[in-house]
């Protein structure tokens, strides 16, 4: 179908519009199975995907729901309903378009099962819900075609995986089902495209034009940028002037914290009282909507924001975004310079804001990556299990289902497609009857095979449990912020549990923008008061800390070898060549080790160049040898780049630290029994359905999850090492927080090479580290010590030493 | 011995690291909360299927603790199962380890909210145990002095670390749930927080019994 309906031709003829080609194209594909389209913010591309539902449903005898339509955002979803009812009234079309995500009425949502509209907006997780109920082959009865928005956002985390899952089931009740994925700039269109076929039916690809290259660049500022930290503080007054000159700016940050920081001093220095305002994923739900309100009414001049503005909603006018501290990832900044000059076919324009000496280096690498048009790739593993799991028991509460079948919808998923028929059984084995080598339940298995052979709940009452529980989506243990009132004050954000556990009362900190004080706690709220003025004790959570991506990191290793430091200020220059004269810089085929006394302590720095996750995890890896070896580690210190290692003696063979057999062993024995092992294990387990976060009673605290899953974690390590949630967990620990895979790929990189530096004092390159944030002590004994040492203290203090 | 040593309503006591109370002129070991079968009985009524290896994980470091003391008599505080059904479905193999345990010694089972009628195992069944000046029995009676008790299942925190918790003050005690599967309460929850006097501590349990001022709200 090519030709267009009359009123949906006449509608953009009337307004003077031009329909772009790829939305035409779009049109022409309409029967293909599967279409990813890739093009620009701001290219119509979610008028491209809906064009031929809009063309099909004109003539009005449709009957029920006829297209989904997906996106990673409840607000996202929100959002195109409004951008979608106001064309489609103008047209005059006989299209019922609703949204329903978590927000949505108990009673609209019954509702709509009852009687689903022609589109229906939602994200993966209501879809998923939608999908578990008996009457699920009524409910999509005559779905012709569905939309994933922001595809290729949805494909880098659990939500997508589990979102073909769904997917899949569509396909089972409407095989005609047509599929169109929406996507921004990605580096490996084709693997998108995999990611959302119908396996092995084929997934177009589509390409808009991708507009004028942006234009972007470093900010120069009179103050050279710190050594180390990522407040970027020098740089307020630079960007306050941009501000004025610009109608709205958006200023993206990588962390939550820094957020904080920087508009907290921007405030300080806005003489003209701009309005400015804050956006980030911690902030009171209300505040969020109210930033976001008057943004699009056009009254802020500036946000401060983190990556909860990254994905497509449309912010009106913003015409500059700036990037403060060096972006991690090239694709995630291209796509956050998509924000600016939301119109077609105009160049975006942002401003890199390095946060410190080294970003400097870190934002031109990544300015030559946006240059030649590269983004980074991170492989995709195959499926997590996990997921799978959770379609299992999903699918179960359904209705009874054949596992045969089951396994032919799930491998025809792209991220499952090369599950085997065993690893598929597996978890089948793991849903029924919990899969343990020792079986216990077989009376009481969650799942049973039915003399026929189909699989049904055993207890039909276990389904309302399983739906309370769906989602891929772990956060953190929050706690809410009010202030304190009488009964219950405004609320202010979420703090992490963990940073909350450090505050004692008259302690001060940053939320929202302002500056609170602990007062204390009420059941799982933390009570705080306003307190302008003073200077805030300590900024907030730890937020999400991406790791530098493999491209930019070795971007930045090809510019040291270039030695011509290609344009860089001068101030970062002169520290480069002084590295060069007293030490060398790093290089991509060999491995830097700079060992050197300071302060009366040994200090080894490992430039690993691997990302903060991985280099981290080597400090844990390499402090636990180094304590074998007798070396006496004290604490390390890892960045993008490096890891920095204290202690009593000097490190002067670096070759048995770096046998990738030894490191794997300390992964599986010694980092095994690690925190960051448990809280990957308690992912796992969560969206597998061992664990509960929701019962039909109260919702669980997060702190007895803790330590409920942590003794599970170590039942399992100690009594059934092999089981499939044990499995999961060491494949999460090669990816994600542990990414061990990146410290693999160190070790293939450097084949061995590894060059140790002994210096009689810090080097200019090392030195930074030392006022990095966030030093690890080497637990073990000293932890012990140290709280025996506050336990007393506190019996002293208390006078009760000397009771019993 | 790793344990911390008091008096209590004159008998000494050591509350040892691992969970368990001894009491050393009676030849006492004494353990609370044991909620053996508890996965089974999860997965019993239509819960998740955890790991099955909690009773065996229980048993056996109930077993290293008798083999350090020899104790003559050994006194579970109720919650022993995790419900009655759940006695009667341990596997063979947790059957007979604790059979073999609650032989050559004095066994007291003192029952609990959880396991209220007669266990399928040797040993006294009683609603509470008087032994010398102390009683034992499940719950706390707030009226009670010279009380040992459990239930609650206390912990308390120091340095950001929360760890199970005996808490004692002047007229009772409190003993942190000795089972594999068991989460905990806060001292400084109200429950706990009304019961204990001024004064009372939290011993911690770990490597090394610390005790601690009760943490209140």
């Amino acid at each position: 179908m090519t030709q267009l309906p009359l009123e949906i031709s006449a509608w953009f003829e009337a307004r003077g519009w031009q329909i772009h080609p790829h939305q035409m194209a779009m049109l022409a594909r309409a029967r293909q199975p599967a279409t990813l389209l890739i093009a620009p913010t701001g290219g119509g591309k979610t008028m491209a995907g809906f064009l031929p539902t809009l063309a099909d449903l004109a003539e009005g005898s449709h009957q029920g729901l006829h297209t989904l339509y997906i996106s990673p955002l409840k607000a996202l979803a929100a959002d195109i309903k409004r951008n979608l009812r106001a064309p489609v009234e103008e047209m005059g079309l006989p299209i019922r378009i609703e949204d329903r995500t978590g927000d949505t009425t108990q009673s609209r949502r019954k509702r709509q099962r009852a009687d689903p509209p022609h589109i229906l907006l939602t994200t993966p997780e209501s879809l998923a819900l939608l999908t578990s109920y008996e009457d699920a082959p009524r409910i999509f009865n005559g779905l012709r075609r569905v939309i994933v928005d922001e595809i290729h956002a949805l494909a880098e985390s659990k939500r997508g995986d589990q979102l073909m899952l769904a997917l899949s089931r569509l396909q089972g009740l409407c095989p005609d089902l047509r599929r169109v994925g929406l996507s921004a700039t990605v580096d490996d269109p084709q693997a998108i495209a995999d990611y959302l076929a119908n396996h092995p039916s084929p997934c177009e690809i589509l390409t808009a034009d991708p507009g004028p290259k942006p234009d972007i660049q470093m900010l120069e500022t009179d103050t050279a940028p710190p050594w180390a930290g990522g407040g970027a503080a020098h740089a307020i007054p630079a960007v306050m002037a941009q501000i004025r000159v610009h109608k709205t700016t958006l200023i993206f940050h990588n962390t939550r914290a820094q957020a904080e920081i920087f508009f907290r001093n921007l405030w300080l220095a806005n003489d003209e009282a701009l309005p400015i305002g804050i956006h980030h994923g911690s902030l009171d739900r209300h505040q969020r909507e109210r930033v976001e309100a008057a943004m699009q009414r056009g009254e802020l001049r500036a946000v401060v924001c983190t990556g909860s503005l990254d994905l497509g909603i449309d912010w009106g006018d913003v015409d500059l975004v700036v990037q403060i501290g060096a972006p991690k990832n090239v694709k995630r900044l291209v796509q956050r310079i998509g924000r600016a000059n939301h119109r077609y076919n105009a160049p975006s324009k942002a401003l890199l804001v390095p946060a410190n000496r080294f970003e400097v280096v870190e934002c031109r690498a990544a300015l030559e990556a946006v240059q030649e048009g590269t983004l980074d790739g991170e492989v995709r593993g195959t499926g997590p299990r996990d997921v799978l799991c959770q379609h299992i028991l999903i699918r179960a509460c359904a209705g009874p289902f054949a596992a045969e079948e089951l396994y032919r919808e799930v491998t025809s998923c792209g991220p499952y497609s090369g599950l085997t028929r065993d690893e598929f059984d597996a978890c089948l084995q793991f849903c029924a009857t919990g899969g343990y080598a020792l079986r216990a339940y077989d009376q009481w298995q969650r799942l049973l095979q039915r003399p026929d052979g189909l699989w049904q709940l055993r207890d039909p009452r276990s389904a309302q449990r399983i739906r309370m529980n769906i989602g891929t989506i772990q956060d953190a243990d929050l706690m809410k912020v009010r202030l304190k009132r009488s009964r219950g004050g405004k609320p202010l954000g979420e703090i992490e549990e963990a940073f909350a556990a450090t505050l004692t009362p008259g302690d001060t900190f940053l939320i929202g923008g302002q500056t609170v004080r602990y007062e204390g706690l009420r059941e799982m709220t933390v009570e705080v008061s306003r307190n302008a003025g003073k200077r805030p004790k300590i900024a907030v959570f730890s937020g999400t800390k991406f790791a530098t991506s493999t491209q930019l990191s070795s971007r930045i290793l090809e510019l040291f070898r270039q030695q011509d430091w290609n344009g860089l200020p001068a101030h970062t220059t002169d520290w480069l060549e002084l590295q060069a004269q007293v030490s060398q810089l790093p290089r991509t085929g060999e491995l830097l080790i700079e060992s050197f006394p300071h302060e009366a302590r040994e200090h080894a720095c490992i430039y690993g160049f691997a990302g903060r996750n991985a280099q981290q995890t080597l400090g844990l890896l390499l402090t636990k040898r180094m304590e074998e070896l007798g070396l006496d580690p004290l604490g390390f210190v890892a960045t993008d780049y490096a890891t920095l290692i204290w202690g009593l003696e000097a490190l002067k063979d670096p070759a048995p630290l770096f046998d990738l057999a030894a490191l794997r062993d300390g992964l599986e024995g010694w980092l095994a029994g690690n925190a960051v092992m448990k809280r990957a294990f308690r992912g796992a387990a969560t969206i597998a359905g061992l664990i509960e976060r929701n019962t039909p009673g109260a919702r669980k605290n997060g702190r007895q999850a803790t330590f409920s899953s942590d003794i599970l974690y170590d039942t399992l390590r100690k009594y059934d090492p092999d089981h499939l949630l044990m499995e999961i967990t060491r494949e999460e620990a090669r990816r994600g927080l542990v990414d061990f895979g990146r410290i693999e790929e160190m070790i293939k990189r450097i084949d061995g090479r590894v060059t140790l530096k002994r210096l009689e004092r810090i080097s200019p390159l090392a030195a930074p580290l030392l006022l990095e944030m966030g030093k690890v002590p080497v637990k073990g004994a000293a932890e012990e010590k140290l709280l025996q040492r506050d336990a007393a203290a506190l019996m002293e203090k208390s006078g009760l030493s000397s009771l019993p | 011995m790793s344990g911390f040593e008091f008096t209590f309503a004159g008998a000494q006591l050591t509350a040892l690291g691992s969970a368990a109370l001894w009491w050393d002129a009676e030849g006492c070991l004494c353990v609370s909360d044991l909620h053996l079968g508890k996965a089974e009985r999860q997965a019993r009524r239509g819960g998740t299927a955890l790991p099955p290896y909690e009773t065996r994980d229980t048993l056996d470091r109930l077993q290293q603790l008798i083999a350090q003391f020899s104790p003559q008599c050994v006194i579970c505080l109720g919650d022993s199962f995790d419900d009655d059904a759940a006695a009667l479905a341990l596997t063979q193999q947790d059957k007979d380890h604790l059979d073999h345990l609650t032989r050559g010694r004095r066994w007291i089972w003192v029952e609990g909210n959880h396991d209220p009628c007669p266990t399928p195992f040797g040993g006294e069944h009683l609603a509470e145990f008087a032994l010398g000046p102390l009683t034992f029995r499940h719950i706390a009676n707030p009226a009670a002095e010279a009380e040992i008790s459990g239930h609650y299942h206390p912990k308390a925190r120091l340095r950001g670390t929360s760890r199970p918790a005996f808490l004692l003050d002047k007229r009772r005690l409190i003993l942190p749930a000795f089972g594999t599967f068991t989460g905990g309460l806060r001292s400084s929850d109200p429950a706990l927080s009304g019961l204990m006097q001024p004064g009372a501590l939290a011993i911690l349990t770990g490597k090394q019994p610390m005790p601690i001022p009760m943490p209140r709200r």
